[in-house]
């Protein structure tokens, strides 16, 4: 006479791994919470430093990625190369440029009055700027107005966000006034913070004309920014050396601001690869605390795997009820952090007034990587179950 | 027809010395058969009980339960062994706190691959056959003793096995409720179930029309297979 084989269904598997943890409700919440804690880690350091990253590339993309700088480079004898006076006109001839806008040097300094000392500049630079050049950068005033057709030609001063704040000033017309190169100027206009041109927010803008007749600066841009047709950036930047100076283009540098700021959200990502470690850390932790429990759980059902046993459980299926248990308080441990990492990234992003960002495969991952851990954590007390001798488990006091 | 058979079964556990645990029996359980091995504390029922339930492998001789052989079954052999052919009753009844009667008495057929709902079904068969279908829903905290040990007979006979174990089913009782327990057995025996009672009680072992007496882990006495 032969005998069925004996036979677990893997529903059933699912129903004993919640009977253990819903048994024992307490242990299961405690046990849990290490893997919660590891993939909430996990989960909030992704979403955060996704949410600033995409907040930073909406902020790039709202300033246009299509700007590039033209600056003179390094001359074949090793000295500072000079751009040409022509080379704003002539770049502003390109096709897909839609503007092109000069600062050029002005050997002067600038202070809150005639009284300040000499040696106290305040770090602040002197441009010298054309009336496109506001828009030419995609800057906005603070304070005022920008340089316009009537004041390049009269001593008036157009401060960057960061040098009106050096100098003291927050206020533009009216009767603020700068001491610049042995003048009064009048102050214009305060200009807001300009991410792609960060230079300016440290400068004073000042009229080519009046730069030229009262501060007698040369012709020679320092820097030329350049606004082109979004299609056509890259073919704009490969004819833009030799446009800006014919004779001598490999004295030009070209960049995009743009993607100088894309580089540096990329570069955030290496610091989050500590934080991540510390999440994996604590998520093994919590497997080895889930490991711990099993242990203890198999100890103190020893009853009740030899009566399991009795009823024709064979080893593989003692083994897999105590997996799945395992596995199941992972995996709770894991949603529950998942959740938790979700909130934190929520929260911390409302706080900011970003956006928040949680990548949908960072959650999987982490919530696959808690089932992973407690699946390999429940292997050694799983096994220290199957291998009970029945009638042994079944003497238990 | 047999349904439990021990030939010339010892069992040895091992150690210095080793220490015998079940000398050499042989004994032949009928179909239909209600006996009680009965003998003091360490005469080796509870070993004989646990070598005829296939829970624990003889060091020599062989058993056969429902006629097959068992002394060389791989350990899922014996699993499918318990699971189909042998219903056990412990006295501490190991019924599962957390699960209705019910429920507990549908993990009788758990490991033989049976869907929930007709599980559910049989255990409801079962828990009335033991004048339990009032308790169906309770848990094992809220039920008598008594009742505990109908719950886990009830388990144990759900999946209609050859032969039923019971080991010191009444010994967590009061003599009235355990003989309220020997009567239950002694109907289903009437109904039809092979039943091998073990029992230090001699008022149970009287009750029962076959006594097997033990002692140092041999047979001692043997009333035999009723008329």
């Amino acid at each position: 006479m032969s005998t069925p084989r004996s036979r677990l269904r893997p529903a059933d598997v699912g129903t004993l791994a919640r009977m253990g943890l819903t048994g024992r409700p307490l242990r299961a919440l405690l046990s849990a919470v290490g893997i919660a804690l590891g993939v909430a880690t996990l989960v909030a350091v992704t979403g955060i430093s996704g949410s600033s990253r995409a907040q930073l590339i909406a902020e790039i993309d709202a300033l246009g990625t299509n700007m590039l700088t033209v600056t003179p480079g390094q001359s074949l004898s090793g000295g500072q190369a000079v751009l040409p006076a022509t080379a704003p006109t002539m770049v502003a001839r390109i096709g897909p440029v839609q503007s092109a806008a000069a600062i050029g040097d002005v050997a002067a300094n600038v202070y809150r009055n005639d009284r300040i000392s000499a040696a106290n500049t305040n770090g602040i630079t002197v441009y010298s700027a054309n009336t496109n050049l506001l828009r030419t950068v995609q800057g906005h005033l603070a304070r005022g107005t920008f340089l316009n057709r009537a004041t390049i030609r009269f001593p008036a001063a157009v401060l960057g966000a960061n040098a009106a704040s050096a100098l003291g000033i927050d206020q533009a017309g009216g009767r603020a006034q700068v001491w610049l190169g042995g003048h009064w100027f009048a102050v214009a206009g305060i200009m807001a913070p300009t991410p792609l041109a960060p230079e300016l927010d440290r400068a004073v803008l000042i009229g080519l004309p009046i730069a030229r007749s009262l501060l007698h600066a040369g012709a020679a841009p320092a820097e030329i920014y350049v606004r082109a047709d979004p299609a056509s950036v890259a073919a704009v930047e490969g004819v833009l050396a030799a446009t800006a100076d014919p004779p001598a283009p490999q004295n030009v540098s070209i960049s995009n601001p743009a993607d100088a700021l894309t580089a540096r959200a990329d570069a955030t990502a290496a610091f989050q690869s500590l934080l991540l470690a510390l999440g994996a850390v604590a998520l093994l932790v919590g497997g080895v605390g889930i490991a711990n429990v099993m242990v203890i759980a198999v100890l103190e059902r020893r009853g009740e795997i030899g009566l399991r046993r009795a009823l024709g459980a064979t080893r593989t299926h003692i083994a897999a009820q105590f997996i799945a248990e395992s596995a199941l308080l992972a995996l709770l441990g894991g949603l529950a952090g998942a959740l938790l990492g979700g909130f934190a990234t929520a929260g911390y992003a409302h706080l900011r007034h970003w956006s928040a960002v949680v990548p949908g495969t960072s959650l999987g991952a982490a919530v696959a990587a808690a089932l992973a851990v407690g699946a390999v954590a429940g292997v050694y007390p799983a096994l220290r179950a199957s291998r009970l001798s029945p009638a042994e488990a079944l003497r238990t006091p | 027809m047999t349904a439990l058979e021990l030939a010339a079964a010892g069992k040895q556990h091992p150690g210095s010395p080793p220490v015998t645990a079940l000398r050499s029996v042989t004994l032949a359980i009928g179909d239909g058969e209600f006996a009680a091995i009965v003998g003091p504390s360490g005469s080796g029922k509870s070993t004989l009980l646990a070598l005829a339930g296939t829970l624990e492998r003889p060091t020599s001789g062989e058993v056969r339960i429902d006629g097959t052989a068992v002394g060389h079954l791989a350990d899922h052999e014996l699993a499918a062994v318990r699971a189909y052919r042998i219903g056990f009753v412990f006295q501490q009844f190991f019924l599962v706190p957390t699960l209705s009667a019910v429920e507990n008495v549908a993990t009788g057929l758990l490991y033989r691959g049976i869907a929930a709902a007709q599980r559910r079904d049989a255990a409801a068969a079962a828990l009335t056959t033991v004048g339990l279908a009032h308790r169906m829903w309770h848990r094992p905290g809220e039920m008598s003793g008594g009742e505990r040990q109908r719950t886990a007979i009830a388990r144990a006979l759900i999946g209609r096995p050859a032969i039923i174990l019971a080991d010191e089913p009444t010994g967590s009782l009061d003599t009235a409720t355990g003989l309220g327990i020997l009567a239950l057995l002694s109907e289903l025996n009437a109904a039809g179930s092979t039943i091998l009672v073990a029992t230090h009680n001699p008022e149970i072992a009287r009750a029962v029309p076959r006594t097997i007496g033990l002692r140092d882990g041999a047979v001692e006495s043997d009333t035999g297979r009723a008329a």
